[in-house]
């Protein structure tokens, strides 16, 4: 493991070269995935890895995007798409318009996740789902909608137990180990590279997913993002967070009222 | 035993186990009074849709309080803290857990070798780490840095795991302090922080 002293460095000089700021992330598992990336490229110095990262904007790049957690699945958490699937798609289908924001979308799978379930209420052809990450490569991936075959088993299971009743295997295409979803999923989605930690508000959602992010943040950044949220949230919309995550500490409790027993919040008021 | 480390200033005691290791917590942790003045957290394998059914067991059957694991929860003594399914869990350094969903480390999220790292470098020497039954080879390399760090490692003994294979493995690739059965790991959780007994 890296030393507490090399791990401020880095943050320090990854913030002064390229202006990314990782100084409100959660140290224990920031260390861990620094570490992880220290001995997967093979340093065995840790100022020879300071000046690489320092000198080589490509290679910070790369360091940036292993760093960042990119662990996702299609209906993860599978109760937790049934309770968007019964309670909160038919709230939001009341509207002539549905706007989703999808807040570190990784990879993309929860995003075609919710593309199905919008189709399958009738409610993808009225809706707009903007799905972002601070990582362009993963972004690369989610706008593709190919993912390796080899999870498709556990996703068709998860979809069944969200509360899906048509043959998932309808929403893809398998071909040399991969899956490639229907364009007709993801003609509504629009991708692009946003960082919670220092970009703003871009627009007003019924609903915005932000699933295992806030995890990585202590709680000064989490306030900040929560906030953000709130500024891009309307009256009345909803907004939802990873299994073990809280809006408690970030936020006036007397605003959202938490949905069913899910972490889905609604916002009551202004 | 061996090594007569007197435990005076134990923070935290974590527990790592995996198939079996269920047998052996409900030998142990039913059977611990309260106050205790330390923190017992346990790490164990399960199926991802396993979400509450360990919590609410290890409540029902223990006197000391389970705490449930959200991200950045207060982390104090007195409480016994799960490691939620699907989720590394990790110490902060003031005193708050969080949770990582990182790959999968051994094949397990979550991973005991993660966790006991991580409470290694946060409470070095005022940590006790205990390995139980389990047939896979996690949780070696978190008793080695638990020692490193100046902490105590115990492991089951193999004869009295229903998986021995976990706990062969860290005796095989560590030196443990202790190598207990459940009743005598009942004991030594017993006698932590208790003055009077040592002697």
């Amino acid at each position: 493991m890296i030393e507490d002293i090399e791990l401020e460095t880095l943050i320090n000089d990854v913030y002064e070269y390229y202006g990314f700021d990782f100084g409100s992330y959660s140290r224990a598992s920031l260390k861990r995935r620094v570490s992880r990336v220290f001995y997967l490229d093979g340093f065995k110095h840790f100022h020879d890895f300071l000046s690489k990262v320092r000198t080589d904007p490509e290679y910070c790049k790369r360091m940036i995007d292993e760093i960042t957690v990119n662990v996702t699945e299609m209906f993860r958490d599978p109760s937790f798409y049934l309770t968007l699937r019964k309670e909160v798609l038919p709230l939001l289908g009341t509207k002539p318009f549905i706007r989703i924001w999808h807040a570190g979308c990784s990879t993309g799978e929860e995003v075609y996740s919710m593309a199905i379930m919008l189709k399958e209420a009738g409610l993808l052809h009225k809706s707009i789902l903007y799905a972002t990450d601070i990582n362009a490569s993963v972004l690369e991936t989610a706008k593709s909608g190919i993912f390796p075959l080899r999870m498709i088993k556990d996703y068709a299971d998860n979809y069944r137990d969200a509360g899906g009743q048509q043959d998932f295997s309808d929403y893809y295409i398998a071909n040399y180990g991969f899956a490639k979803f229907n364009e007709s999923l993801s003609e509504k989605m629009v991708f692009s590279q946003h960082n919670l930690v220092s970009d703003t508000s871009f627009n007003e959602f019924d609903l915005i997913l932000c699933r295992n992010v806030l995890i990585y943040f202590d709680n000064n950044l989490q306030k900040r993002v929560v906030n953000l949220f709130d500024d891009s949230l309307a009256v009345l919309g909803f907004l939802a967070l990873g299994t073990k995550e809280t809006i408690k500490y970030s936020i006036s409790q007397t605003k959202y009222k938490q949905f069913a027993k899910e972490k889905i919040w609604r916002k009551i008021k202004e | 035993m061996e090594k007569n480390k007197r435990i005076t200033n134990c923070k935290v005691v974590i527990i790592g186990g995996s198939a079996g290791s269920l047998q052996a917590l409900l030998q142990i942790l039913p059977f611990i009074e309260k106050p205790i003045s330390f923190a017992i957290v346990i790490v164990v394998h399960r199926k991802n849709s396993d979400e509450q059914t360990l919590e609410s067991l290890i409540a029902l059957k223990s006197k000391i309080t389970v705490k449930e694991v959200e991200d950045k929860v207060k982390f104090e003594s007195g409480f016994v803290y799960i490691a939620p399914s699907n989720y590394h869990l990790l110490f902060e350094k003031n005193e708050t857990l969080s949770l990582d969903t990182s790959e999968k480390v051994n094949y397990s999220r979550p991973s005991i070798d993660v966790s006991f790292e991580s409470a290694a470098e946060i409470y070095g020497e005022h940590l006790i780490g205990i390995l139980l039954s389990g047939s896979n080879s996690d949780g070696t390399i978190g008793l080695r840095a638990i020692q490193a760090a100046g902490g105590i490692s115990v492991v089951q003994n193999p004869l009295s795991a229903e998986m021995p294979f976990m706990p062969n493995n860290a005796i095989l690739h560590t030196v443990p302090d202790f190598v207990l059965s459940t009743e005598e790991i009942l004991e030594f959780i017993k006698g932590i922080n208790q003055e009077s007994e040592e002697a």
